[in-house]
């Protein structure tokens, strides 16, 4: 499977990234912000992307907008630190499959991706 | 406010430790920073704070503190570069985290990176800077808090 992770966080892409079943997952990409986000699910169609809010350039509910107009079946996890309730609505609203609040484990993002793939 | 705002900022802090780190961070009593004097450790990073309130939200640690966390996130070769990702994504979590209780219109910036001393407290006019001490395994650190409510949300 292929997966996306976009974060302007070096620590948290790194740690998404060793959350991860490598045997589940083979093919990882990353990107900084919702713009390249954009690009890179084009270019990659990733079986699921991992997105952060927060970012500079383009923010990540913008990103899943974009993306799910690309491609109404994609498969996306919110990661962010942003706990109040309606970012979570909104985040649901326009798409994604799930949200995980910030700070996280392995543990966590592992169960979360488990999750949002047996659905 | 003040009070209010402080504690939930504490929680904010409490959590990402017992999460992150597997243990408890104690929050010693906080204090006015009233002359702006540098607060800073050697990795700081601020996030500019705007629509319910106005301000900014700086959290600051000493290397070696850092070098004690990263393992713990899975970092096994602590650098300069990781420290100072580490202090941004810290501010960025306890900041977002503070939405819980604050709502949506508490809007945070992406962190900027400070390094070194002395660290300058951008602060609203007329506004007051907070100190909250965290001392986690023995480490010491500080999480600044410098906040205006902002009575025109809609124009910040």
């Amino acid at each position: 499977m292929k997966l996306l992770i976009v974060d302007d966080s070096l620590i948290m892409r790194r740690a998404i990234e060793r959350s991860l079943n490598h045997t589940r997952f083979t093919e990882i990409h990353t990107a900084t912000n919702g713009r390249l986000a954009v690009e890179m699910f084009e270019k990659h169609r990733p079986d699921v992307v991992t997105m952060d809010i927060t970012m500079p350039d383009m923010d990540g509910l913008t990103a899943v907008d974009l993306i799910m107009k690309k491609d109404p079946a994609a498969v996306i996890l919110v990661v962010s630190a942003l706990a109040d309730k309606s970012t979570a609505v909104e985040a649901v609203k326009r798409g994604a499959q799930g949200f995980l609040l910030k700070p996280v484990t392995a543990e966590s993002v592992h169960n979360a991706l488990e999750e949002i793939l047996s659905d | 406010m003040e009070e209010a705002i402080l504690k939930i900022f504490a929680q904010s802090v409490t959590r990402y430790f017992a999460t992150v780190a597997g243990g408890e961070a104690t929050l010693g009593t906080p204090y006015l920073n009233s002359d702006r004097e540098s607060a800073a450790f050697d990795f700081s990073a601020v996030i500019g704070i705007t629509g319910t309130h106005r301000g900014n939200i700086y959290y600051t640690a000493p290397r070696e503190k850092l070098h004690a966390l990263l393992p713990l996130i899975g970092e096994k070769e602590p650098d300069d570069r990781l420290c100072a990702e580490l202090v941004g994504e810290i501010t960025n979590t306890i900041s977002g985290n503070a939405r819980e209780e604050l709502g949506a219109g508490f809007m945070i910036s992406t962190p900027f990176i400070l390094e070194g001393n002395p660290l300058t407290v951008h602060a609203p006019k007329d506004s007051t800077c907070y100190i909250l001490p965290v001392t986690w395994n023995r480490h010491r650190s500080r999480v600044l808090v410098s906040l205006q409510a902002n009575p025109s949300p809609e124009k910040s």
